[in-house]
């Protein structure tokens, strides 16, 4: 599987660096989808995207300006744990100075304060979202559909068994509408801070919500180069335009039975 | 568990009449005439599994059971052998009942010497548990429907289970690190594995390789009771014991021919030293793959093949082991229960080998989940178009003079079989 590398990839000029926290370990199921998609569209609205990886003991690549995390096993968890603790405070001061992230499931879980185990021990996180995980006996499972007034409609397919409560200083992604979310107490689906978003959804997210793959693109464009971003100009690749089969596609999830 | 008593005439002759009542009424389904049967009789299973002289095997693992089962059924028919196995599709153990109320007599005789039954990892689990089987066969642990089992590793731990419930032997993949480890809980049962040459490991990448978490660490492997050495087209070269073979065979397509060498490696731990080597390097050649594992239909005059793909690594493999040159294809994706529900697996899939010739249709429930995925790996999509049939009609009508080849999920294959069958002969599936 290749990541699009443009021609003139050799210009600094116009890069945007899309750092992928943990692939090796944090990929499961489809999240790569999120990479490819903030690869493209960062091509497409005539940006030079560089994509860049961490996974443990590497060195922390400097001046990353969008930062994504999927989800892993319980063993690829506990692979990064260590050493998503030694970079904490980095990821902090990104957080801090607006630098977009999106964490999927397992990262947004360890983006919090911790995550407790049904044994009730604690697996510590880093705090830059203020939630909390418990383990439960219970795995939330399905296709889910939720309202964000930020994001509009969010389709996605969620599949945890921890449950993730939000503290005072986050406000939720979305209200659900169809599905489960965090937990099975309130209706929130996810978190923010800042620019930083945590999520359960799978899918890939990205893919069928372009409008949050579109927010990391464009506070990083405008943090990088003070610029608005320009219209996508997606290549036409089928009878349909890119933008009707996004539609299409979410039209199509959100029909699906739970 | 197994209790030593013929089951009861009267469970059998109601849940026949379950199973007839079933088929009158158009159905195939196998899950109502089993249930009858399940709870009039809940050992029923057990106990005329019991009377086989050779015992159960049980063929598990996420990708190639069907098409296995198949293959050690007829290697071992090949020996002789009087087989009973269940129908494909039917792999859960009231699909076992099922099948077996076909073939059973009025007093709980089954007509054979060994079971050979394909089982899915969950309900292998239940099964070991009420039969435990003399052999079986774990082929490996890919992710697959994780909406169903929540993660890699639990998968792997129901394979555990199950051979700890096995008697007397256990064959293992040894080329998949979480199968072979399974080796290391194991007492008293005899561990044969099947492997490959490592010039041929690249041909298999597993999900862990996907995103360079690398392969598994090479420490001193054991040695495998039959090696895959060479591949070719229709043609495998394996290393049994001490021979090595190169052989003609009617299955296609790297992964089928490496379930070949599973297949082999069961059947010589069963046979032991009394296998007819001669009948069984014959039964390997003319053994046919399971329906629509690289199933080869014609369709006005030009082969169409249909590959049913349920996760990463087996689209991966569908991708690679055929080449798309001078092809038209189509893709069609549903989302029900049996072809998983999350189209997340998509994404782990790469489709650069197709950007040169394009797909020629996108069909299915999720039609634009695929196009979307198609489109940002740079893929030109002809046409899509969500209705099964529409979509196959105008893909025949678009390329009556090229090759096709589909690849499709379960329940998406079951529509296009049917469909299919107005213009061919289609074998009856179950």
């Amino acid at each position: 599987m290749t990541v699009p590398v443009p021609a003139d990839s050799s210009s600094t000029d116009k890069q945007i660096r899309v750092l992928q926290l943990y692939p090796r370990d944090m990929n499961i199921y489809g999240d790569y989808g999120n990479a490819l998609v903030l690869m493209r569209r960062i091509q497409w609205y005539g940006y030079t995207p560089v994509m860049l990886s961490y996974n443990p003991g590497d060195e922390f690549p400097a001046d990353p300006d969008i930062l994504i995390g999927g989800g892993g096993q319980d063993s690829g968890q506990d692979r990064i744990q260590q050493d998503l603790l030694g970079i904490g405070d980095r990821l902090r001061a990104l957080a801090e100075q607006d630098t977009p992230m999106l964490m999927i499931c397992g990262l947004y879980q360890l983006f919090g304060h911790f995550f407790e185990t049904r044994d009730g021990s604690r697996i510590s996180g880093i705090g830059v979202l203020d939630v909390e995980t418990y383990g439960t006996d219970n795995r939330l499972i399905g296709n889910l559909v939720a309202e964000s007034s930020d994001f509009g409609q969010i389709i996605g397919y969620e599949n945890h068994s921890g449950q993730t409560y939000l503290g005072p200083t986050v406000t939720p992604l979305a209200k659900v509408v169809v599905g489960e979310g965090n937990n099975q107490r309130d209706p929130h689906e996810g978190a923010r801070y800042r620019n930083v978003l945590g999520s359960y959804l799978h899918g890939a997210l990205l893919p069928k919500n372009p409008a949050i793959a579109d927010f990391l693109i464009s506070n990083a464009v405008q943090q990088k180069f003070a610029q608005e971003l320009p219209a996508l100009d997606a290549p036409q690749s089928a009878p349909a335009s890119l933008q009707e089969l996004t539609e299409h596609a979410r039209e199509a999830a959100a029909a699906r039975p739970r | 568990m197994i209790r030593l008593r013929p089951p009861r005439p009267a469970t059998i002759a109601l849940g026949k009449a379950a199973r007839a009542l079933t088929r009158l009424r158009g159905g195939s389904g196998s899950a109502f005439p089993g249930l009858v049967v399940e709870r009039l009789d809940p050992g029923f299973l057990a106990d005329v599994l019991a009377q086989l002289p050779r015992g159960v095997v049980v063929v598990t693992g996420t990708n190639g059971k069907t098409t296995t089962t198949k293959m050690v059924v007829e290697l071992l028919r090949g020996q002789g052998l009087r087989v009973f196995t269940n129908r494909s599709g039917s792999n859960f153990t009231r699909g076992v009942v099922a099948s077996m109320l076909g073939e059973i007599g009025p007093t709980g005789k089954l007509n054979a010497d060994i079971a050979v039954l394909e089982l899915d990892e969950a309900h292998a689990v239940h099964f070991v548990r009420a039969v435990n089987p003399q052999f079986s066969l774990l082929l490996n642990v890919m992710r697959d429907q994780l909406d169903r089992f929540g993660e890699i590793d639990t998968t792997a731990r129901l394979l555990r289970t199950i051979a700890e419930h096995t008697t007397e032997g256990v064959v293992l993949n040894r080329e998949d690190s979480r199968v072979a480890a399974i080796a290391d809980s194991l007492g008293t049962q005899q561990v044969r594995y099947f492997g490959l040459a490592p010039e041929l490991r690249s041909h298999f990448p597993s999900d862990d390789d996907l995103h360079g978490a690398g392969a598994a660490a090479e420490g001193v492997q054991p040695e495998a009771d039959v090696l895959l050495t060479g591949l070719g087209t229709q043609q495998g070269t394996f290393r049994m014991g001490t021979e090595e073979i190169t052989s003609d065979l009617t299955v296609n397509g790297a992964y089928n021919i490496y379930n070949a060498a599973a297949a082999l490696a069961l059947v010589r731990l069963v046979l032991g030293e009394a296998t007819d080597r001669d009948a069984l390097l014959g039964s390997l050649r003319r053994a046919s793959p399971a329906f629509g594992r690289g199933e080869s239909l014609t369709v006005g005059g030009q082969p169409l093949d249909l590959i049913l793909v349920k996760n990463p690594s087996g689209f991966r493999l569908g991708l690679t082991s055929f080449s798309a040159d001078g092809v038209a294809t189509m893709i069609a994706i549903n989302d029900n229960y049996a072809d998983g529900r999350d189209m997340s697996w998509l994404w782990d899939v790469g489709f650069d080998s197709l950007v040169q010739q394009g797909v020629a249709m996108v069909s299915g429930v999720r039609t634009y989940d695929m196009a979307l995925r198609l489109s940002y790996d740079g893929v030109s999509i002809a046409a899509h178009e969500p209705d099964l049939g529409k979509a196959l009609d105008d893909f025949l009508s678009a390329h009556p003079d090229v090759p096709k080849r589909i690849f499709c999920t379960y329940t998406a294959m079951l529509a296009l079989r049917k469909r299919l069958g107005t213009y061919t002969e289609v074998e009856a599936f179950n």
